[in-house]
């Protein structure tokens, strides 16, 4: 095995007398001809030749501290972006570091690529040195995966590769290559079209369908909107806003969803579901038509399932045909990109009088508004929250990672524009959020990108402190920290009678730590220092951390046990 | 109830995998499983035999239309259709009741492929019910091994 590897590490790259490319040569070519200018990613012996060729080409590579950093991070540029995310690793452990983000991107319908070295043809099968079957194990959590077994497959399998990650229902693509394949060389051609007779993702939607469902709207009395996760990737926030305008429709955005409605509006009702707003979840469970546009009816956006919306029927549109009927039975079904479906529904139905049903919502809004106990000592964690977003307008990129914190930024933070809010909501992985905050800032440099961790999460991928400060990413990190794992302490809290069962946390000095990697580390212990710390951290012009000590024990509220109703909220001052 | 499915997939490698393993990770229960090359090159036919009511065979077959390498998903259970399967029973079989064996079997169009000290090796295709019937019918004398390939099913006209 080390005389092979040792024989491939010294074989020529290229012959210049040819137009001959070696494999990674052509991967680079097919980076530059799919408009990718930056990759994200971690090397080792099975990509070393991918990584030689990286060396002289116009792509920016963001070496991160684990290769989970780099995936996260390619996924955080999908999110704030809109494009594919590239993510490279090496064989082995390289590629099973990165299952985990590539789940993630999955189950919340994130384009990316994923590049992942594999030990030469010869050794496949053998047990080799970092040997791992990386296509069987990211099987089911990827939208399609390459094993490359040839060199001149490669253009062809990228453009694949890139077209399925982001058209129809987008998702991660990983495609491995074997180390003797990367420095194989062979002719260049890059396919002008894609041949995929088995995969014509439905993009525009069925006339008669539509009809149906333009009708079912111009009949209903109190309709309400359910946007998710599918309103961003098919970029149909604008088709949305005209929509819910035109025919006053109140507006109610999932976690996925959330900017994709402008939170100022007077027709957006919050985010429904376990931690939702009172006035979402009632408005869902009293009307008498359900349109959802992108959501995929998750456990914790319908409570019990059985009682979800007992008054109304449901349109779901969708471009996964195997999204339709799979949770909830559906009376109108569509399957379309869901901006091609508003602007055929925009234009076809006819207005109805809604006034009726939407100053009923208005006046709950009004009446049960998201609210917490605050103090004058302690400092509440939704206190920060909506300091930042009142210092912000609303407007910066919001990433974070998973629990409590999660809940309050998505309750809270008001969330103006579009793809502005990065968590992790399908697969709720904490240890997303730092390096999501990465790839964000890194695909957009002129926006402020700030995370909002718990002292749980923030551990879980802290070695890419290195990252931030290496680049000099002016990252804002804000870590909420209540000595505890929040969320899982609610829950023993509420279920187990208080028997804190290894959920007392016990963190580094953050601020000293920021120091240890030449990051301003700033920390508020009392309400007073809030809004001090806030200002002087946004004001600052490099990466800071910023430490709240928090109440300990504060509960997110709004809370529908799991398998409740989502009638049956325990509200704040009710616990 | 059963439903037979037949899907067209790339004949690729791990095509089988994938769709295997879709099954699997839904909860979906292969009752059997058949794939051989069809008449196209680079396309193999695969009849699942899975059992669930409407609503799951619907999930299943929108799941497996999901896939890049599934080309065509049908669900012929109420189509009109031949469906087969090959089994092969082996059989104990002492001099006395061999030529009772063979009389038992012969309106089912069976074969007898092999007969040895002890045992005599049974081959017979057919439907399920049909094959259901030899089975029970040769149980009295003492199955030893049994081997089914599982079920193709191809449309009628
Ligand atoms: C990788 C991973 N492991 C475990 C969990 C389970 N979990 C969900 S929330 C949570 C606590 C998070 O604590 P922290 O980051 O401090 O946030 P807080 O809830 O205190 O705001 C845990 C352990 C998870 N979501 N992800």
């Amino acid at each position: 095995m080390r005389a092979e590897a040792v024989k491939f590490d010294n074989q020529m790259m290229e012959d210049p007398a040819t137009k001959e490319k070696t494999g990674a040569k052509m991967l680079m070519e097919c980076f530059l001809r799919e408009g990718v200018d930056v990759v994200f990613g971690y090397p080792g012996g099975a990509v070393i030749p991918i990584y030689d060729a990286l060396y002289e080409a116009p792509i920016h590579h963001i070496i991160s501290r684990h290769e989970q950093g780099a995936i996260h991070a390619a996924d955080g540029y999908a999110r704030a972006t809109g494009r594919v995310g590239v993510c490279i690793g090496t064989s082995g452990p390289g590629a099973t570091n990165l299952v985990t983000g590539i789940t993630n991107a999955f189950m919340d319908s994130i384009p990316l690529v994923v590049i992942t070295g594999q030990v030469p043809t010869s050794l496949i099968g053998t047990d080799a040195f970092q040997e791992a079957d990386i296509t069987g194990i990211t099987m089911p959590i990827t939208k399609h995966n390459y094993l490359v077994q040839n060199v001149n497959d490669i253009p062809r399998i990228m453009k694949e590769a890139f077209y399925i990650a982001r058209s129809g229902r987008p998702g991660p693509v990983v495609i491995d290559i074997p180390k003797d394949i990367s420095y194989a060389t062979g002719a260049f051609h890059y396919p002008d079209s894609i041949h995929l007779p088995s995969y014509q993702p439905t993009v525009e939607p069925n006339a008669s369908q539509v009809s149906k469902v333009a009708m079912a709207i111009s009949e209903a009395k109190k309709p309400i909107i359910l946007a998710g996760g599918g309103v961003l990737s098919a970029s149909a926030e604008h088709e949305l806003l005209l929509f819910a305008e035109k025919l006053q429709i109140p507006v109610t955005t999932t976690l996925m969803g959330l900017g994709g409605f402008p939170a100022a509006h007077p027709l957006w009702l919050g985010m429904p579901g376990m931690h939702g707003t009172v006035t979402a979840n009632r408005a869902i469970q009293n009307s008498d038509l359900l349109i959802s546009l992108g959501a995929r009816f998750d456990d914790r956006v319908t409570g019990n399932i059985e009682r979800f919306a007992p008054n109304a029927k449901i349109v779901h549109i969708d471009i996964d045909p195997a999204e339709l009927g799979k949770i909830i039975n559906t009376q109108y079904p569509l399957v379309s990109d869901i901006k091609y479906a508003l602007q055929k529904l925009i234009k076809m139905v006819k207005p109805t009088d809604t006034m009726g049903w939407v100053g009923q919502v208005l006046h709950w809004k009004k009446e049960k508004p998201l609210t917490f106990k605050d103090t004058n000592q302690q400092i509440k964690p939704q206190y920060v929250i909506q300091q930042i977003s009142k210092i912000t307008k609303g407007k910066a990129i919001i990433s974070t990672d998973v629990g409590q914190h999660q809940m309050w930024a998505a309750q809270f933070y008001h969330f103006e524009k579009t793809r502005s809010m990065l968590t992790s909501g399908g697969l709720g992985t904490m240890g997303f959020g730092l390096p999501a905050a990465i790839g964000a800032q890194i695909g957009k440099p002129d926006q402020t990108v700030i995370l909002i961790s718990g002292d749980g999460s923030i551990q879980m991928n802290i070695q890419e402190l290195a990252t931030i400060a290496e680049q000099q990413l002016p990252i804002k990190i804000v870590i909420l920290n209540n000595s505890f794992l929040g969320m899982v302490r609610q829950w023993q809290e509420i279920f187990h009678d208080k028997r804190y069962s290894s959920t007392p946390m016990k963190g580094p000095d953050f601020v000293k730590l920021a120091d240890a990697y030449s990051i301003l580390g700033l920390r508020a212990t009392t309400k007073e220092m809030v809004r001090e710390t806030l200002e002087k951290g946004f004001n600052h012009s490099g990466p800071v951390i910023m430490e709240f000590i928090v109440e300990k024990e504060e509960n997110v509220l709004p809370f529908v046990p799991p398998g409740a109703s989502l009638d049956e909220m325990i509200e704040e001052g009710q616990e | 109830m059963k439903h037979t499915l037949s899907i067209i997939v790339n004949n690729q490698a791990g095509v089988l995998t994938r769709i295997a393993g879709l099954f699997n990770r839904r909860g979906f229960n292969i009752d059997s499983i058949t794939v051989g090359r069809t008449e196209e090159q680079g396309l193999s036919r695969m009849t699942i035999v899975v059992q669930g009511d409407q609503r799951l065979v619907e999930q299943v077959k929108k799941q497996l239309h999901k896939q890049i390498d599934v080309h065509k998903v049908m669900d012929i259970t109420n189509e009109p259709m031949v469906a087969r399967e090959l089994i092969m029973i082996k059989v104990k079989a002492s001099p006395t009741t061999l030529q009772e064996i063979t009389n038992l079997i012969e309106p089912f169009r069976a074969a007898v492929i092999d007969v040895a000290h002890s045992t005599i090796t049974i081959q017979a295709t057919g439907n399920e019910e049909k094959l259901n019937a030899i089975i029970e019918l040769l149980r009295p004398y003492g199955i030893k091994d049994l081997v089914r390939t599982g079920f193709a099913a191809i449309q009628r006209g």
